[in-house]
């Protein structure tokens, strides 16, 4: 029976609702055991999980599968993470849920993985798996450093760090466009390749100095108005101009894959080459700019990396934040909005592994695991199942 | 691009051609390259690396003989006698101690490979592997000796099959990509290692509470030594196992019915399904075997040198991650993983802060080195059309009947 079936019968409420209420409900048990509300039972959480975990049911039951089973997730982990608050001290829980820094710290993380999926998006729209998107980030992140270290402005560093970003990202393009590479090991390649190159010229240029300090950095910038609002301002007032400039991409990005003829023409080379060719869209030329265009953005969030958030460089500095990337685009679906949500997701939870640490510094690592943890889920289907662009990885042979 | 087949074999020519499956890519490239493209591939490999240093004022030659004289391979040269051959054998055992799980890991991600998936995970099957071995091989005092090994060695065995196994899983139920699952269970694998070890860890050591580190192995649990001084690092017996391993390989591959099913699925799961076969069963059990071979790699370096697991040996570690190297310059044979384990093994080694002279070359450096040549190597193993076209047209050039090249498709 559908849902439509049982809600015309019986003037049940539509699934729909019901499940996103689940989900929330699933947020709130866990929030109102947090500070500033801060409940020391576990009982009225336990009781709005379980409405949670009921909702979630409900909508599984009307065919809302996929939302059902987030709702019941979500019900399950807030009742879980409720009763775990009320059996901390109230004192560490007032050090790591401060939220206006959480969600500051959020941004901070965030930043370089918004980066990193925008550029996974766009080259996977056009058909190309990019693996890479890991080591395209590390040249970002060490040129980045490297070229502001040899101008003195950060100006030309950003400029620098890209241009490596997108000279590897070259490679990747001209050999599994042009050679017909199989498209992961290639992007494998280049995540050595740059390991290696980045590494090489660190350890050959600063030694094992590391880079000096006084770096020019990324400046922050602060929005006027909003900085003196009590908690808004300390949550999203201020924050590195690289920050808002993947805010503002994002919408950026959406509105050309989506409502643009170009994007249009991007999609279709990702999703019927032949097709696209047919009517006169150069596939290979498309595909080349995207390739680049991904590792223009991914180097952008090394950059972020290192001379916005750091100031310094260290081998391997990304270490897995272009995987969490590349994880955020497979959990976003491919599409901007989305991947937002993820790299958001993804931010928060190492924003709580970094301050988890004065509870516990072992359950602080495992938040670090979470972002693996949930697009591990949503690639087996259990919520949500994402379809990937249906020429990805197919190299395209002109008839 | 054109191939001409060389030789009119049914089925239609299916490797080298976009689209194609990995497997069906890699039988291509096996019966087209031979033993020339590997070592054609590594040379140029060495020779742009080399490029490198000459670019940031080193002199290749020098370094390349440092590294080499790093390796111990020198042992292997009769006229090398006295001081030199005795330093040589204890450079020789540490590149073997590092070809062992090289060749295990390798094979872990050719097995895959054969049956056409990628397993990029042998990082965390390796993990897993090593944690399974370094709980069980530090507990348990009491027990006899060859039997704790075996336990230990099973259990490592178990829990890298375990974690292959589960992208097997997902993949032939819900048709996750493998690439997928693997990365992020390597990950997982990692923060789960991190984890175990760090301060206040589950399995974080009972001495000394600021160190996150795990117990040490007990002695009965520790692979013997076989040549070298035990307390210097010698070589442990556990090369003997990988190299058992890499003949089960062998002979699961080309005389089994089970390998004929893997190699077929490989090849053309489409046609292997329509024969019969079931396509699902054979990708959980390939990554299955390929996560007990990686598992069993991570089992011999903890109980063979390794003796404890650190957060730091953890996040480091990037054995796994060279099996695909190795499977790729190795083409998924059993030989070849071998050679290219050993290949790779020696570079490590050679390239280490304790076998490298550092007023060569600083072994930071080498080691950076060392990811350069690993990625140069990838990355021309992946455009194995290019490699073979080239080599195709110098053969028919050389044999002076270029074929008339017709448009492909």
């Amino acid at each position: 029976m559908t849902a439509h079936a049982l809600a015309a019968g019986r003037a049940l409420p539509a699934p729909r609702p019901v499940g996103w209420a689940g989900v929330a409900l699933g947020a709130i048990a866990w929030y109102i055991a947090l500070p500033p509300l801060l409940l020391r039972t576990p009982v009225p959480s336990l009781l709005v999980a379980a409405a949670a975990v009921a909702a979630g049911a409900y909508a599984i039951r009307a065919d809302e599968r996929r939302l059902g089973w987030g709702a019941v997730a979500a019900g399950v982990l807030g009742g879980l993470g409720a009763v775990v608050a009320t059996e901390s001290g109230e004192s560490n829980l007032e050090d790591v849920f401060v939220w206006s820094a959480l969600i500051a710290a959020m941004l901070r993380f965030a930043t370089p993985l918004i980066f990193g999926a925008l550029g996974g998006i766009v080259c996977e729209r056009s058909g190309v798996i990019n693996i890479g998107l890991e080591g395209m980030m590390l040249m970002g992140a060490f040129f980045g450093i490297f070229g502001a270290d040899l101008t003195g402005s950060w100006v030309s560093g950003v400029l620098i760090g890209m241009a490596a970003g997108g000279a590897l990202a070259l490679v990747h393009a001209l050999f599994s466009i042009q050679f017909r590479a199989d498209q992961v090991v290639s992007g494998f390649a280049m995540n050595l390749l740059a390991l290696g190159i980045t590494g090489y010229v660190f350890i050959a240029h600063y030694g094992s100095r590391g880079t000096p300090d006084g770096i020019p950095r990324v400046p922050d910038v602060t929005l006027p108005g909003i900085e003196a609002i009590p908690f808004v301002g300390d949550a999203v007032g201020r924050a590195s101009l690289l920050t808002w400039i993947a805010l503002l991409l994002v919408p950026a990005l959406a509105l050309f894959l989506f409502r643009t003829p170009r994007g249009l023409r991007l999609r279709s080379v990702g999703e019927k080459p032949r097709a696209a060719d047919s009517v006169g869209v150069p596939v290979i030329r498309t595909r080349y700019l995207a390739v680049i265009a991904s590792g223009l953005l991914a180097a952008l969030g090394g950059v972020y990396l290192s001379i916005a958030f750091l100031g310094s460089f260290s081998q391997n500095l990304t270490a897995g934040r272009g995987y969490i990337a590349l994880a955020a685009v497979i959990f976003g679906a491919w599409r901007p909005g989305r991947a937002l949500l993820a790299a958001l997701l993804f931010g928060f939870s190492s924003a709580l592994a970094q301050r988890l640490p004065t509870f516990s510094e072992s359950t602080a690592v495992l938040f670090e695991a979470l972002p693996y943890v949930l697009t591990l889920i949503v690639v087996a289907g259990l919520i949500g199942r994402t379809r990937p662009p249906a020429a990805i990885g197919v190299p395209y042979v002109k008839e | 691009m054109s191939q001409a087949p060389d030789r009119p074999e049914p089925p239609p020519y299916p490797g080298g051609e976009p689209g194609a499956t990995p497997a069906a890519r890699l039988a291509a490239y096996i019966r087209g390259g031979g033993l020339l493209v590997p070592l054609l591939t590594a040379v140029l490999a060495f020779f742009i690396a080399g490029l490198v240093m000459l670019f940031t004022g080193n002199d290749p030659f020098a370094t390349y003989e440092a590294i080499f004289e790093g390796t111990g391979l020198q042992w292997l040269f009769p006229w090398v006698t006295g001081d030199d051959r005795t330093l040589a054998a204890v450079n020789l055992q540490q590149t073997l101690i590092l070809t062992t799980p090289l060749i295990l890991t390798g094979l872990a991600v050719a097995l895959a490979f054969r049956a056409g998936l990628f397993n990029i995970g042998g990082q965390g099957q390796y993990i897993v592997g090593s944690i399974a071995a370094v709980w069980v091989g530090s507990s348990f005092a009491g027990m006899p000796a060859f039997l704790h090994i075996l336990v230990a060695i099973a259990a490592a065995c178990i829990a890298g099959a375990a974690w292959a196994g589960f992208a097997g899983f997902l993949k032939a139920t819900v048709g996750a990509h493998e690439v997928i699952s693997t990365i992020m269970l390597n990950y997982i694998a990692l923060w789960v290692g991190v984890w175990l070890f760090s301060l206040g860890g589950p399995l974080q050591n009972d001495r000394d509470e600021s160190l996150p580190v795990s117990n040490d192995v007990v002695e009965d649990a520790r692979l013997p030594v076989f040549w070298g001084d035990p307390v210097l690092q010698g070589l442990h017996i556990g090369i003997f196992v990988a190299l058992a391993a890499v003949v089960v390989f062998w002979l699961l591959l080309n005389r089994s019915t089970a390998g004929y099913e893997v190699r077929a699925v490989g090849f053309n799961p489409e046609a292997a399904r329509y024969g019969g076969m079931s396509v699902a069963r054979n990708y959980v059990l390939v990554m299955a075997v390929c996560g007990l071979f990686a598992g069993l790699a991570g089992a011999l370096d903890v109980l063979g040198w390794q003796f404890r697991l650190a957060t730091n040996d953890v996040q480091v570690s990037q054995i796994g991650f060279l099996g695909i190297a190795v499977a790729l310059l190795g083409r998924s044979t059993a030989s070849g993983t071998v050679a290219a384990a050993l290949l790779f093994g020696a570079l490590l080694s050679g390239t280490s802060q304790r076998n490298l002279d550092p007023t060569i070359f600083e072994p930071e450096l080498a080691s950076n080195l060392t990811l350069i040549i690993q990625g140069l190597v990838v990355l021309l193993v992946s455009a194995d059309v290019l490699v073979l076209s080239a080599l195709r047209r110098g053969r028919s050039l050389m044999m002076g009947r270029r074929r008339a090249e017709e448009p492909a498709k």
